[in-house]
């Protein structure tokens, strides 16, 4: 049990490490369609990722150990998420479940990691967006965690590969009302979590309107090159969980090699739709103003909070 | 503009980038653009004391009709995201420390593209009061793209040398 | 004589040691070494009982007084001896770091060594108590000792005295619920020997009374909202190492007061004292780390976060009497384990913090995080300390504040799965209460360490900075390695805390991992490091071989837009960190602001000079504590008019007060 659990989280390592560069490309993609550009090519991310790790890193005397760790840091929590989350397959490692709690904890010491970089540049645009970066951070954990118990309730565990499972074997499950509504809470979540619009804008270059790019202002090379990857590693990671819990179908639920060739191809394809569909959302869309974003994540938490309560009073 | 109105506006109006013109060849890269930039070229904007109208035309430039992005270039915010500098203007007494700045804040290998006929050679501001001098002499300069304003055309071909795409 | 029986007398024998030559050393650095290493010796002795008293071994000590009843028990059970364990291990930090903190002016003086070994002595006994008496006389003993630890500083200003007089009435109001809900459980099991009150299983009006009166009084102690007012000002005012003593092991005891409430003396209690102890709990913690996330002054934002922590414990406890009246005793067990969890861990990380802003208001003399700042290549030890402190605070992986958070919130989560109407409505609250302090105390701490020791020093003070004297680093590494500790392997402790009152569902699983099979959830942090070094090592390769080809370029400008200005009062501040938060919650904070502009004489339309004033008061205080305070005021000033000077009033007083008691006496 404990080898196939060790093969699988390698294979989604390998797997969304590669696909997430690819996902970020054609999200550029699919804008630069919808604004009449061709633009770059599927293969510009790896392109920009190849270029950072061939250049000198420049950093600032009295900068601190911080700015060579905090991209590590972030790379690292990224791609643990990335390995214990349900992509390719709901096979939980043994002595390290895919819990709730643990994979939210993950996630926030890559956000820390973050804003302890863009504080320790110096600088006062560093220090707006690690403040801005932490009320956001602050302000999604409820929804995060009382959404993924509202999802967890019919279910009876907290561990995501099981909660995923449950919703292969039975799929009226997802058609739930309560279910719905939990979903929707989360993509709120993934969107403020990850820097989409509106929340915050990937793309500015106005250091007033930035959240996630005003902290990175600062790095460098393969500094920036580890945040960057790091970042979209984050964003496939969230966006294949969001597309299992919605069509879990074929993910695999051991480590048969034809299984985990399905899972993958249909990891893929559940990536690419989501991230068209989220891009061109954001085509449509304008990025809100900063102290209108708590009203979005108090509504997102009102939603999250009425799918668990719903879910007990009507069990 | 409702969402119904603006997405039957991007599904008529369709492809606006005009084709591509053919790629420079090997010959006419310069000899200082690294091999490890090929394909991705990120810039930083600085405009020394410009006109806006070289600002204009690099801004059509990145536009939907030349579309410089589906050669690999790019602008950023902070110069140590960039690889090149992109500047625009004669150099002004008071944008000379900062352009030399920006340049050490940018991480090596990197380059310095001139563009505009004030970049270059100080263009019709020559012998200002208020200028410092062409942008060759504050800091070195890899790449010049004439012209006052230069066409969207000759700014991309520029930096489709630097990109090789 | 028993073990525990000489772990007792060596900690009495040892603390009297301390007062003594606290009294008759000379010169001050004498007095903080001897008196220290007595301390932390006594301190040591009471981890050694306490830890005897967790395995089992039982032993009394009675001291008899000459005042009835006769004696009083010392003999730690279980329960009794977790709480001794995590208070004397506070004490023994404590102890050490006062050796390099408490050796000059007025925080080493004879009145301080004396007080402090006192203290340490009082907490240390009250866990050990038996009966009524012990424990009342060791809890005054302690809080009389720490009033006196308050006042210390109080030539430095007139804080100081306000801090310890709302210190001593709070404490003084505490002490006086606690005496008349025990007075109450004493008289209707007729004894007050605690073991003999636990088995007289009351119920009804009595034991209902007697919940509320300790509830009140235990939950003063430990600072929970509405009587935490205390907290902020004492903590903040007194001398550092008295504070971490205070927060971390104080307010430990208050907590044990009410889990000694719920779960030996009246342990079948109804619901409704649960969705009490729930609701006190969740309001805590929200209101706690709210404000705590807003402080600029570091010792003020510490305070406030023991409120929080305090709060998640009772909402712990809360949850686990509910569970226990909704006849789920397995999960019950399991919130008891997490409630016990969090204290511990509270315990450990909040002296480390406590430490760690004394080692900096000691090196600098300030308090205020908008003139700190770039302390971490200055003082190495203490930012590490700081650090480890701030990442179990916040609840993040590896530290034992990782692990009691997720425990609570496993018992939480699977606490709702009980048919029951009223739990599945109290259990989801609680879990979103949980998860937005969580939240927040990221920000809080975030903000704590970022500001305070990164980047660039704000003031001169902040720049001339240097590292704190060696027994200050030792204790604070010592506390940051146990943090890291209990956090890698939380097995064993889990199983200790679940043996101590008595649930047998807890087990360790894996490298020391925790095991909870009744909520079928299992968390082993040492496994989940071993899979964070296998991922991150690939990364770690690439970086170092990349620094080798690629290496990094030194500049000494930070990028700021070309600019040249790279002034340190350029960075952000912890007042505008927080500022989108303080916004966002401007309602619960309600923060008074003013604006003053002062115009040019010439011209109304210039402005010469704008002056902004912000201040942020605790709003419980404002709105609930000042109107009775002058509502009392008033009485009193209404009340002088009984008092005219006349003699024939005073003596128609006295006949009328003759007749009274003669005409009660005839009933």
């Amino acid at each position: 049990m404990s080898a196939a659990a060790a093969v699988v989280a390698l294979v989604q390592l390998v797997v969304v490490t590669a696909l997430a560069p690819l996902l970020v490309g054609l999200m550029r993609q699919v804008r630069a369609r919808s604004e009449g550009r061709v633009g770059a090519g599927l293969m510009q991310p790896w392109r920009d990722l190849r270029k950072l790790l061939a250049k000198d890193p420049v950093r600032a005397e009295g900068a601190s150990w911080i700015l060579v760790a905090a991209p590590v840091v972030l790379l690292a929590s990224s791609l643990i998420v990335a390995a214990l989350l349900p992509l390719v397959a709901a096979v939980p490692l043994p002595l390290v479940p895919n819990d709730l709690f643990v994979v939210v904890s993950l996630l926030l010491l890559g956000t820390v990691a973050v804003a302890l970089l863009g504080l320790d540049s110096g600088t006062a645009f560093g220090g707006m967006g690690s403040s801005r970066h932490m009320t956001v951070a602050a302000l999604v954990e409820p929804t995060v965690l009382v959404a993924v118990y509202a999802l967890s309730v019919p279910v009876g565990s907290s561990t995501l590969a099981l909660i995923v499972r449950a919703r292969l074997q039975a799929p009226s499950l997802i058609a739930a009302p309560v279910s719905l509504i939990a979903v929707i809470a989360l993509a709120i979540v993934v969107i403020a979590e990850t820097g989409r619009l509106p929340v915050d804008n990937p793309a500015t270059h106005l250091e007033l309107t930035m959240i996630h790019e005003a902290m990175v202002l600062e790095s460098s090379a393969r500094d920036l090159a580890w945040l960057e990857l790091g970042s979209w590693i984050r964003l496939a990671s969230l966006l294949g969980l969001m597309g299992n819990l919605l069509a879990p179908w074929g993910v695999s639920t051991g480590a048969a090699p034809l299984s985990l060739v399905v899972g993958v191809v249909t990891l893929t394809v559940k990536l690419a739709v989501l991230g068209a569909g989220l891009s061109l959302g954001e085509v449509f869309m304008a990025k809100l103003r900063l102290f209108r974003v708590p009203e979005l994540l108090a509504g997102s938490f009102v939603l999250a909070f009425l799918a668990v309560t719903a879910s007990y009073l009507l069990a | 503009m409702t969402i119904r109105r603006l997405a039957g506006l991007i599904w008529r109006t369709g492809m606006i980038a005009e084709v591509a013109p053919p790629p420079p060849g090997l010959a006419d890269t310069p000899s200082t653009v690294p091999a490890p930039l090929a394909g991705s070229l990120q810039l930083r904007h600085v405009d020394a004391g410009s006109c806006n109208g070289c600002e204009i035309e690099v801004s059509a430039a990145f536009g939907p009709v030349y579309d410089a992005e589906r050669y690999g270039a790019r602008l950023v915010a902070s110069p140590r995201h960039a690889d090149a500098l992109l500047v625009t203007g004669v150099v002004t007494h008071n944008m000379a420390e900062p352009l030399r700045r920006t340049l050490e804040a940018t991480p090596t290998p990197r380059m310095v593209l001139a563009v505009g006929d004030c970049a270059r050679n100080c263009g019709v501001l020559a012998g200002g009061y208020g200028v410092a001098g062409a942008v060759s002499d504050i800091v070195d300069v890899d790449l010049e793209v004439h012209g006052c304003p230069p066409e969207p055309d000759e700014i991309v071909a520029a930096l489709r040398r630097l990109t090789g795409r | 004589m028993s073990a525990v029986q000489a772990g007792l007398l060596a900690q009495a024998g040892l603390s009297g040691a301390a007062v003594v030559l606290a009294l008759v050393l000379g010169t001050a650095r004498a007095r903080a070494t001897a008196c220290g290493t007595l301390c932390a010796l006594s301190a040591g002795f009471g981890v050694l009982t306490g830890a005897l008293a967790v395995s089992g071994r039982t032993g009394a000590v009675l001291v008899s007084m000459a005042l009835p009843p006769g004696h009083l028990v010392l003999a730690p059970d279980r329960l009794g001896g977790v709480f001794v364990v995590v208070v004397s291990a506070v004490m023994c930090l404590v102890s050490v770091y006062a050796i390099g903190y408490a050796r000059t002016g007025s925080t080493g003086s004879r009145t301080s060594w004396v007080a402090l070994a006192l203290f340490g002595l009082g907490m240390q006994m009250v866990p050990a108590a038996a009966d009524l008496v012990a424990f009342l006389f060791a809890w005054e003993l302690m809080a009389v000792a720490s009033t006196a630890l308050v006042l210390i500083d109080q030539a430095r200003s007139p804080a100081v005295r306000s801090a310890a007089l709302w210190y001593a009435a709070m404490t003084q109001l505490s002490f006086l619920l606690v005496v008349a809900g025990l007075s109450v459980l004493a008289a209707s099991t007729g004894s007050d020997t605690f073991a003999v009150m636990s088995a007289g299983h009351l119920s009804g009006a009595t034991a209902s009374v007697a919940f509320v009166l300790l509830g009140l009084g235990f939950g003063t102690k430990a600072g929970v909202v509405p009587m935490h007012v205390w907290l902020p000002r004492a903590h903040a005012e007194a001398p550092s190492h008295v504070s971490a003593a205070m927060s971390a092991a104080m307010v430990t005891l208050g907590v044990y007061g009410l889990v000694l409430v719920c779960v030996r003396l009246l342990p079948a209690g109804p619901s409704w004292w649960g969705v009490t102890l729930v609701a006190f709990g969740a309001l805590s913690a929200l209101y706690g780390i709210l404000q705590a996330s807003v402080a600029s002054d570091i010792k003020r934002l510490l305070a406030y976060s023991t409120t929080e922590n305090v709060g998640l414990m009772v909402l712990a406890l809360g949850s686990s009497v509910l569970l226990r009246a909704s006849h789920a005793p397995a999960v019950a067990g399991v919130a008891l384990v997490a409630c016990l969890l969090l204290v511990v861990s509270h315990a450990t990380f909040k002296v480390t913090l406590f430490l760690g802003a004394g080692s900096v208001l000691h090196a600098t003399g300030e308090r205020d995080l908008d003139r700190l700042g770039g302390l971490g290549p200055r003082m190495p030890v203490t930012a590490t300390g700081f650090a480890v402190g701030s990442l179990a605070a916040a609840a993040l992986p590896v530290s034992c504040g990782f692990v009691a958070e997720w425990t609570l919130l496993q018992a939480l989560i699977h606490g709702a799965r009980v048919q029951d109407r009223l739990v599945t409505v109290v259990m989801p609250l609680a879990v979103a209460v949980v998860a937005l302090t969580a939240g927040l105390a990221l920000l809080t701490f975030v903000k704590a360490f970022g500001i305070g020791f990164l980047a660039r020093p704000r003031s001169d003070t902040a720049a001339g900075a240097r590292e704190s004297p060696a027994p200050m680093r030792v204790a604070m590494l010592a506390g940051a390695a146990v943090v890291v500790v209990l956090g890698l392997v939380p097995g064993p402790l889990g199983v200790a805390l679940a043996r101590s009152v008595g649930v047998r569902s807890v087990t360790t699983v894996g490298l020391g991992g925790l095991d909870l099979p009744v909520v079928g959830a299992l968390l082993d942090p040492v496994a989940l490091c071993l899979v964070a070094g296998v991922v991150a090592l690939p990364v770690l390769v690439a970086s170092l071989a990349l620094a080798r080809r690629h290496p990094s370029r030194s500049t000494v400008l930070a990028w700021g837009n070309g600019g040249a200005r790279v002034s340190p009062r350029m960075q952000y501040t912890a007042t505008s960190y927080a500022e989108p938060l303080m916004r966002v919650f401007d309602d619960a904070l309600q923060p008074s602001r003013d604006v003053q502009v002062t115009h040019l004489a010439e011209s109304r339309y210039l402005v010469e000079r704008v002056e902004y004033r912000q201040h942020l008061g605790d709003v419980v205080e404002e709105r609930v504590y000042r109107p009775v305070i002058r509502l009392a005021g008033r009485v009193g000033m209404a009340a002088r008019h009984l008092q005219n000077g006349s003699i024939h009033r005073y003596l128609a007083y006295s006949f009328l007060a003759l007749i009274a008691v003669l005409v009660a006496a005839s009933l």
